[in-house]
């Protein structure tokens, strides 16, 4: 028995809502950019955020600039902002002033503005330049494996797994004494600072791997894989031209939420005194000194307290934002 | 901030625990009461009472190295041991300078000595006994000194009779063939009451040694190895009740102890309790809030403290601040050039400014300028400047001048090495970094961890010249207030050994060596005080260190703390002496 394929009431119901909600009016075709760029629009707290990102990225820049006009040469003593017997500004609030804008280091009088502003510069270049390696080496690693799948999958996987395994705080500690000075042509602060980046680079990778391995499994099921492959492409143009552009939203969204961990990771690795070296000042070491004194001087404690909560703050309210805006489902 | 912190490694070699001790706060004397002493420590007792009773409450921010007595290192433990247990001699109960003297407690005198200094012997007091009623007897000294030798078992306690009595290959009494463990023939007993030491070099001041805490009679029987620190055999007022390892412990009366036997302990409290890892910061406030008498490690209160008590005159009035037996200095590495030529040292000597070197330590509360190595509370001590600049801030001109001479006109740059969890050290580096570079002198501060410091890094000469350390920040407490006691370890260049783990950091100099041999082999007191007065200023002319601060405490005693004063043996409360009026 045959029935009729056209049965009345079929054809109207096939037809999709979008369709008849869109009729009468000239059809738009958006990209997924302009999709993500309208629903982040709306999304005023990760739009202040974002606003947050773009000043301290500016402050960084601008340092010596803002230094000159609102502060003192991070590096300079002031001993006569000091009380000799009790180590700290006399002044109330820990010396703040107009002249000091977050008050005065104890003992030395170093302006603790002045280095709070020269602390942003190397916490965004640590956590930027750090989550760019981990970005590089956890694509490459998550498209390889989740593409190729078989042995290659598992040896890439057993890799992550061995490196989340990896008592990370342990192994930068160690690393940090066994490394001397002239290591790699390198010395001083650009040594420790490179150091510091492959470290937390080398081992944050996996995070964003094995994200990355997930969506490549489900994609290379995909019908324009399909399609692609039997018109006779060859792997790295399917990797390069059809994988990795669809993969370009979830590297960027779990980057911007990978940078906020860098910024902690390096604080904690300067406060640990194994980050950058005095007297270069850096928020981890700034706190990691303020503890002997946060009783009597809080504000030494709360500036450099307060600039690592809202870098990470803001961080983590534009990733959670970007992700919401790119990817609707992942909510 | 305290200065208590000790290394956790054990030590076997004999300048390896001196290093131990001296870097934790070992063993030092002088408060304030003696030479410079400023402050109110002056050899006054506070609140001087004879009343017994109620219960001090002390307070530890870190832990012992150990309760046995062959097994510890700490000023406040060699201080506090004195509760629980009679060495030979003791440094007197007394406030100031007082207290730095030495005087017979287990024994009935101080040592006599035969044999041209080779020969010392101690006749005992009748009637002591330990704290379940056996009377002690000379076996029972010479069997706690010779556990003590075994650095094996008993790592951290010094080893000044490892080094200096006629061993004859002897390591332990827990190898030792001999039935009765007694076998060391260095030490003889030949009754009861009396004890002879056979050394295998003379030395002078050998009731210094009688009195380190490993001359306390230990009972062979009850001897548990390891385990005796759970608890020790009493033979002083107090007996351990409870032991808690880690946590606490409580001290009772000890009922076998008499007081017609010993003329030298008050025993006020009838009980004391100690609290064990405490945060630091807590212990201050308990101290301040009356929670708790005494923070044991003597060493003051942390900065936040003291900016609240300094700030405050009636918290003011209740502290005294204690001139310790301890120099914060930086070593000029004449490993590293240029500073093989001794100008650019000296250059280093008059470009520091040591008006910041005492702020990075707490300003004058935290230190005296130093302008010499020995602390002026050490008997004999003189104070002197070879490198004199005006208010102690550096002279720029002088310092080029020596640049100069050095064939450095324009400076040069070098590294400097802190301990990295001692944030007065990184302060320290920062400000000499500040001030050198005015001489055109750059330095690279590089911080290394404190655990090893000495054993791997500043303390390992070839690591030091490598990495270009030419400053090193560092710091020194005498084990006992003498000169021996303070100097022999930091400029004796036989102690420098190429595996690392030095206290001479870079001393070497033959001259320097010479006039320490003559003062150990010196007989006469004044004499051998100026011979390390020659030490000190030969060391000084030669610039191989840049002092920097006397170290001072800044103690504070809560107003219910009865006989409190400060002794130059330990340079902090003498703890047999206080009592409690709390009930």
């Amino acid at each position: 028995m045959t029935a009729p394929l056209d049965v009345p009431g079929a054809a109207e119901q096939a037809v999709p809502e979008a369709v008849t909600a869109g009729m009468g009016r000239a059809i738009e075709g958006r990209s997924l950019w302009q999709i993500a760029w309208r629903r982040l629009r709306r999304d005023k707290v990760a739009l202040a955020g974002g606003v947050v990102i773009v000043l301290l990225v500016l402050v960084a820049i601008f340092a010596p600039l803002i230094v000159q006009l609102l502060g003192h040469p991070p590096l300079e003593f002031h001993y006569d902002q000091i009380d000799p017997d009790l180590q700290i500004s006399p002044a109330p609030f820990g010396g703040i002033s107009r002249e000091f804008l977050f008050g005065v280091e104890p003992v030395n009088g170093r302006d603790i503005f002045s280095r709070v502003v020269y602390g942003a510069r190397i916490s965004l270049l640590v956590a930027f330049l750090a989550t760019l390696v981990a970005v590089v080496i956890g694509t490459v690693a998550g498209i390889v494996a989740g593409y190729y799948g078989g042995w290659i999958d598992s040896l890439i996987s057993r890799t992550m797994d061995v490196f989340l395994a990896f008592p990370v705080l342990l192994f930068a500690l160690a690393l940090a004494g066994v490394i001397t000075d002239g290591s790699f042509g390198l010395s001083g602060d650009t040594l420790r600072i490179v150091v510091i980046i492959a470290i937390i680079g080398f081992t944050s990778w996996p995070y964003i791997g094995r994200i990355i391995r997930g969506q490549a499994l489900s994609l290379r099921e995909r019908e324009f894989v399909d399609a692609a492959r039997s018109l006779g492409a060859r792997t790295p143009r399917i990797l390069l031209t059809e994988l990795l552009p669809n993969l370009v939203a979830p590297v960027l969204v779990y980057a911007t939420l990978l940078i906020p961990t860098n910024i902690l990771f390096e604080a904690a690795l300067s406060f640990l005194s194994v980050g950058i070296r005095p007297p270069t000042p850096s928020w981890g070491g700034m706190l990691s000194d303020a503890t002997h004194w946060f009783q009597i001087a809080p504000n030494f404690m709360l500036f450099p307290g307060l600039a690592i909560f809202v870098t990470v703050l803001a961080f983590n309210l534009f990733g959670d934002g970007l992700r919401d805006a790119l990817d609707p489902r992942g909510r | 901030m305290r200065h208590t912190r000790r290394f956790a490694v054990a030590a076997v070699g004999a300048v390896t625990a001196l290093v131990l001790a001296a870097c934790g706060g070992g063993t030092s004397g002088g408060s304030s009461g003696s030479g410079s002493g400023g402050g109110t420590g002056d050899g006054s007792i506070h609140n001087p009472s004879d009343a017994k009773g109620g219960t001090l409450r002390y307070a530890n921010s870190g832990d012992w190295d150990s309760l046995d007595p062959a097994d510890t290192y700490y000023a406040y433990s060699w201080n506090f041991v004195r509760l629980y247990g009679r060495a030979l001699v003791m440094f007197k109960s007394a406030p100031g300078a007082d207290g730095a003297t030495l005087v017979p407690d287990l024994a009935e005198s101080l040592g006599k000595s035969s044999d041209g200094g080779k020969t010392w012997t101690y006749t005992l007091r009748k009637g002591v006994k330990f704290e379940d009623g056996t009377p002690v007897t000379s076996k029972d000294v010479k069997y706690a000194v010779e556990r003590s030798l075994d650095k094996t078992t008993f790592p951290n306690g010094p080893t000044y009779f490892n080094d200096f009595l006629d061993l004859q290959g002897y390591t332990s009494p827990y190898e030792d063939p001999s039935p009765d463990k007694l076998g060391l023939k260095a030490i003889e007993t030949p009754d009861d009451s009396t004890i002879v030491f056979h050394l295998n070099k003379p030395f002078s001041g050998f009731d210094y040694f009688a009195q380190l805490p490993a001359t306390i009679p230990v009972p062979p029987a009850k001897d548990t190895g390891t385990k005796y620190k759970e608890h020790v055999v009493s033979s002083g007022p107090y007996m351990f009740q409870t032991n808690d390892l880690g946590k606490s412990f409580t001290m009772v009366r000890n009922p076998n102890w008499d007081p017609a036997t010993d003329p030298n302990r008050k025993a006020l409290p009838d009980q004391i309790e100690v609290a064990l890892n405490v945060n630091s910061d807590d212990i201050d406030n308990r101290l301040i809030s009356g929670d708790l008498d005494v923070a044991i490690e003597g060493s003051g209160v942390g900065p936040s403290a003291q900016g609240r008590i300094l700030a405050d005159q009636n918290l003011k009035a209740n502290t005294d601040s204690s001139l310790q037996a301890r120099i914060w200095f930086t070593v000029l590495n004449a490993d590293v050039a240029p500073l093989d030529n001794v100008h650019c040292r000296r250059a280093v000597m008059y470009a520091a400014d040591k008006t910041g070197y005492q702020r990075a330590y707490g300003g004058a509360t935290g230190g005296e300028i130093a302008t010499n190595l020995m602390p002026p509370v050490i008997p004999g001590a003189q104070q002197f400047d070879t490198y004199p600049t005006p208010g102690n801030a550096g002279d720029i001109a002088k310092a080029k001048d020596e640049l100069a001479q050095c064939g450095q006109p324009n400076g040069f740059t070098t590294s400097i090495s802190y301990r990295a969890e001692r944030p007065k050290e990184k302060a320290t580096a920062e400000t000499l970094q500040q001030s050198l570079v005015k001489a055109g002198i750059n330095l690279e501060i590089k911080p290394y961890p404190l655990a090893d410091y000495l054993k791997l890094y500043a303390g390992k000469p070839d690591y030091a010249k490598a990495n270009n350390l030419g400053l090193m920040v560092y710091g020194w407490g005498a084990d006992w207030p003498d000169g021996y006691g303070f100097l022999s370890q930091i400029v004796d260049s036989r102690t420098i050994r190429p595996t690392g783990g030095n206290s001479n950091l870079g001393v070497r100099d033959p001259a320097v060596d010479a006039i320490i041999d003559q003062a150990v082999n010196e007989q006469d007191t004044a004499k051998r005080q100026q011979d390390w007065v020659d030490v000190d200023k030969k060391v000084m002319d030669d610039a191989y260190m840049l002092p920097g601060i006397w170290a001072k405490g800044l103690l504070y005693r809560p107003p219910n703390l009865t006989n409190v004063f400060i002794t130059n043996g330990f340079q902090m409360y003498d703890y047999l002496a206080l009592g409690t009026t709390r009930k």
